[in-house]
This record gives C-alpha cells, structure tokens and sequence, in this order.
C-alpha cells in the first residue's frame, strides 16, 4: 500500500476494524463471521452486511447517520472535545492519539443533529473502533450535552450504541459518566421528550447498564450482543457452558429487554414512523 | 499506620470479613429497624437489605448490600452481588422513601452487580440503569458510606447520592482489580499493579472530588458516621426539593469535565 492510497483511506475513514488486505482488483476486507473477502467500495452500498453470510459488521458513525438521515441534514456538534489523563494513567495518551488515527474522529461518539423525514432529531453514534465504544469522560459529556440539546431545542433524541462499557484507563471517572449520562437523558425523559435507542454489536457493560436501556423505545439489530457482563466473565463466574444464544437481541426480545429487533434496512423507515406518530 | 498501606492492601483490607457488616451499622446507628423484602416482580434478592427505621428519631430508608461474615452466610448473600431483583427492590424502597418523604442512607459493600445467567435474563443492565435515572431525580436526601468495597456499577446503582463518604479504608472503582488487570493485561494476578493505576483510595478519590468526604476508622467509627449523619441531614434539608435534585444533577454533570 502507497502513501497516497494510505491518505484515501484516511479520508475514508472507516476501514481499520476491517481487516484489510490488499488484492488484484483493489482494497478488500474480510467479514469478520464468514471470512469471505469483500471489497471495500461495496460496503457502504451493501450497509456494511456481508452479501455472502448476512453478517452485520460495524458502521463508522457518519456512516450510520447518512444511512437514516436526511441528505445532507446532519450538523455535528461538539466533535473537537479530547479526552484528558485523569489518572496519568501509562501510555493513555498515546493509545488515544493511535485511535483518533485510525478512526479520523477524536473520540468514540459522534453526535450533532439531523432531519428524518424532514423532522428534525438529535442523534449521536458510539464508535466500537474507537477502543471498543468505551464510555470516559468525553464520550458521558457529549452524551449528556446531547440530552441537554435535545431538551433545549424540543426535539426527539436517537442514540446508536456499540460500547466494550466503561473506559478502564479513566476509573472511577469513567464509572461517573454511568450517573451522569443516565440523569442527562432521565431529565429530557422526564420533561416530555422521545429517547429512542438503537442497540448494535455489542452493546455492554456500562453503557448498558447506562444511558443504552433507558430509551422509551429500544430497538436492537439482529442478533447484536447485548448484556451487562460479558460472557466470558460469566463462564469463568458460573464455569457453566451459556445457553444458545444467550445475550443476544432475540434472547433479549423474549425475556422482554427490548421492545424490537429491526434489519438495518428497515431501520430509516421504523425511526421516520415512530417519529412520525410522536409529531 | 494508613499512609504505609499499599492501594492493594487497602483493597485486601476492604474486604476483611473482620470489618462491620451492614447489620452492624443498622444496629449501632439507627433505633427500631423495620426489615422490607422483595422487589414486587420475581423474587427478595437477600444481597440487598433495604428497611425503614429511627435516626435519632427521624424516620429514615436504610438500604445497603449484604455480604455476611462468614462462608455460610456469604454464600446465602452471594457475597454481595446483586442481581436486578436486588436493585428493583432498592428502587422500590426509594420512591417508597419519596413518598413519604423521608431521606435515603446507603451502605455500599460489593465486589459487584452479579454476573450470572439469570441475573442477565432478568435484566441486569436495565435494573442498574433504572436506579441510576431515578436516584438522579429523587426528591429527598440521600446519603451514600462505601463502608468496604464499592466496585462497578453494582455499586453506583446505590449511589447517585447527595453525598457521598468512603471510610478511610474503603475503595471505590470501576471494576475490581482483579477483573481490571484481567480486561488490561489477560492477567488477574497483575491486580497490586492495577490497584496503583486505578486510583481507588478515598484519598485520591476525594482529592479528584469523586467523593465528599472521609470518615477516620478506629474505636470512634460509628460516632462518626452519627456526627456526619446529622450534619449533612441538617444541611440537605435546607434545600427545596427541586434545589436538591438540581445541585445533586450538576455534582455529578460536573464530574469528568471534558470540552
């Protein structure tokens, strides 16, 4: 790979979680399930499901937004907030720095307003590249700030999530933002506006324990996990093999987690109905 | 003696079985305790203790973790660990206390919320989350002492609270080292290491402002949780209710400032 092709995919933004591998006919990437090669330039048309095994890969956050929004009609907000080193904590900085590389974003949520169907919402995106969607001080104030928006301005709230939980290398700020996202969005829920959420592969730990399962409405993908503690730290807990399925959207939908599961396909069309009935 | 402790003997010494037990500090501090069981739904999560009794002849809602003091209770408490049967208890018992308007007082002791099968399929996250939301909008004091160890969001869903002590001895954090040096480095045995790193003593935490304050062990202990008990009821009451629920939202809005 040459530096200009480097510089095209930064631009692009979006490939690094992707095992890229270069090939005769031009950039491909491997599903992450089926293992079968795909390229790249088909990915965003094809919404990021592999066309061979269906799988749902993960979508880069302005991705996800044009994939539901309005042409055009996404604003960002607050995109130049960094994170600082409340703990010092070795090599935090420079781990963060390498991400913000890889993603061309300088955090793991990305947030602004759009219009859906004309209809103007605030809508925000956690980055599973971005060290796993973990949830530190920057991802909880953009988060909150969000709400606060939303409750400001009078419009419904979307929030995409896909989160590893609580950023390890921020502690016990990390599990601070848990409070305060949750009251941010328990504030505008209380005031009267639509909180809707979208939970994607994986969603977990503390930011499902969080601002993840508080929408009015929880829609899920398919087969996305979903779970407060991660199965493996629970096989390790119980030493039990973990029933099929376990911890996935559907298992959710039928222990009565969440309120659908909707094909990313469907999902523009779900989100303009129910805003529609909210209007 | 305290400033020789290393962050992890202070973890090891939060989780003596010889410290207090919620029991204790029910029974030592508050008259006429009324034990209050079960979540309504399922099932009494018996990791949770939650009641009603006299602080100084004030009604008050005492609710707390549980973990026992020796193996046999231990495991009847499951350690401390709660599932979402022992948070929507809690949460229950706190618009009980808003209803009658009487103040909230926490104990928080536990490795943990549970992660178990069933706790998942009962919704955990969504238990957690739901006290979280609601401890940001209730409208009476509440008081939070993490007397032991307060560990992940098992032990936050007891504490969106108007204020928050640790004792001298007690950690605070995000997961317990072991578990963090496990997710860090594949390795729980790294936990003296990831105890440093994490910053969880109530020292480092007050100085962050994650925690109100520090109250000294030794003989005096319950005499000082009376004395901070009073003081800070006094003070809350004060407040409107929508003036506490407003400075409780920007204490922890504040929290982790980033631009």
């Amino acid at each position: 790979m040459n530096i200009n092709e480097l510089f095209l995919q930064k631009r692009k933004g979006w490939n690094t979680l992707l095992n890229l591998r270069r090939s005769g006919a031009g950039n491909q990437c491997e599903c992450p399930a089926c293992h079968e090669l795909i390229d790249t330039d088909r990915l965003s048309e094809a919404m990021y499901i592999c066309p061979s095994c269906h799988h749902y890969m993960s979508v880069p956050p302005k991705e996800r937004i044009a994939m539901v929004a309005d042409e055009g009609s996404f604003h960002e907000l607050y995109g130049n907030f960094r994170s600082g080193n409340p703990l010092s904590f070795p090599g935090y900085e420079r781990k963060l720095a390498e991400q913000k590389k890889k993603t061309g974003q300088n955090e793991a949520f990305v947030c602004g307003t759009c219009r859906i169907e004309g209809k103007k919402i605030a809508i925000g995106v956690l980055d599973g590249r971005f060290l796993m969607g973990s949830m530190g001080s920057v991802v909880g104030e953009k988060v909150s700030r969000l709400a606060e928006h939303a409750l400001k301005r009078r419009t419904p709230l979307v929030i995409f999530c896909a989160s590893g939980g609580a950023r390890m290398q921020e502690g016990l700020f990390s599990l601070m933002q848990m409070a305060k996202t949750s009251a941010a969005v328990e504030s505008f829920k209380s005031a009267g506006g639509l909180y809707i959420t979208v939970l994607t592969n994986p969603t977990t730990g503390g930011v499902s324990a969080s601002f993840a399962t508080l929408g009015d409405i929880i829609l899920a993908e398919p087969d996305a996990l979903i779970c407060f503690a991660g199965p493996r730290v629970i096989r390790q807990t119980i030493g039990q093999t973990l029933p099929e399925g376990f911890q996935h959207a559907e298992f959710l939908l039928e222990h009565g987690m969440i309120d659908r599961i909707v094909e990313r396909r469907e999902l523009r069309r779900v989100l303009e109905r129910i805003l529609r009935i909210h209007n | 003696m305290e400033n020789k402790l290393t962050s992890y003997e202070k973890v090891q010494l939060a989780r003596s079985p010889e410290r207090p037990d919620i029991m204790e500090y029910i029974d030592k501090l508050f008259d006429d305790f009324v034990e209050l069981h079960g979540d309504r739904l399922y099932r009494d999560d018996p990791a949770i203790v939650g009641g009603i009794c006299l602080f100084h002849g004030h009604p008050v809602t005492v609710i707390g973790h549980r973990k026992g003091k020796n193996t046999e209770d231990n495991i009847r408490f499951n350690f401390g660990m709660a599932s979402p049967e022992g948070y929507r208890k809690a949460r229950r018992l706190m618009e009980q206390a808003q209803k009658f308007k009487r103040p909230v007082i926490t104990f928080v002791d536990t490795p943990g919320a549970y992660p178990g099968i069933e706790a998942e399929n009962n919704g955990q996250s969504n238990a957690i989350a739901e006290n979280l939301a609601f401890m940001s909008r209730i409208t009476v004091p509440v008081i939070t002492i993490v007397t032991g160890e307060g560990s992940s969001g098992g032990a936050l869903a007891l504490a969106v609270s108007d204020r928050v002590y640790m004792l001298e001895n007690a950690v605070y954090a995000i997961l317990s080292p072991e578990g963090y040096a496990s997710i860090l480095w594949k390795d729980a045995k790294r936990a003296s290491e990831a105890s440093d790193l994490m910053k969880l003593t109530a020292q480092e935490l007050k100085e962050f402002g994650l925690i109100d304050g520090i109250i000294p062990e030794g003989r005096s202990l319950m005499a000082a949780i009376d004395r901070m008990l009073r003081r800070e009821l006094t003070e809350l009451y004060k407040l409107s209710p929508k003036a506490l629920v407003q400075k409780r939202y920007q204490k922890f809005r504040r929290m982790g400032k980033a631009e």
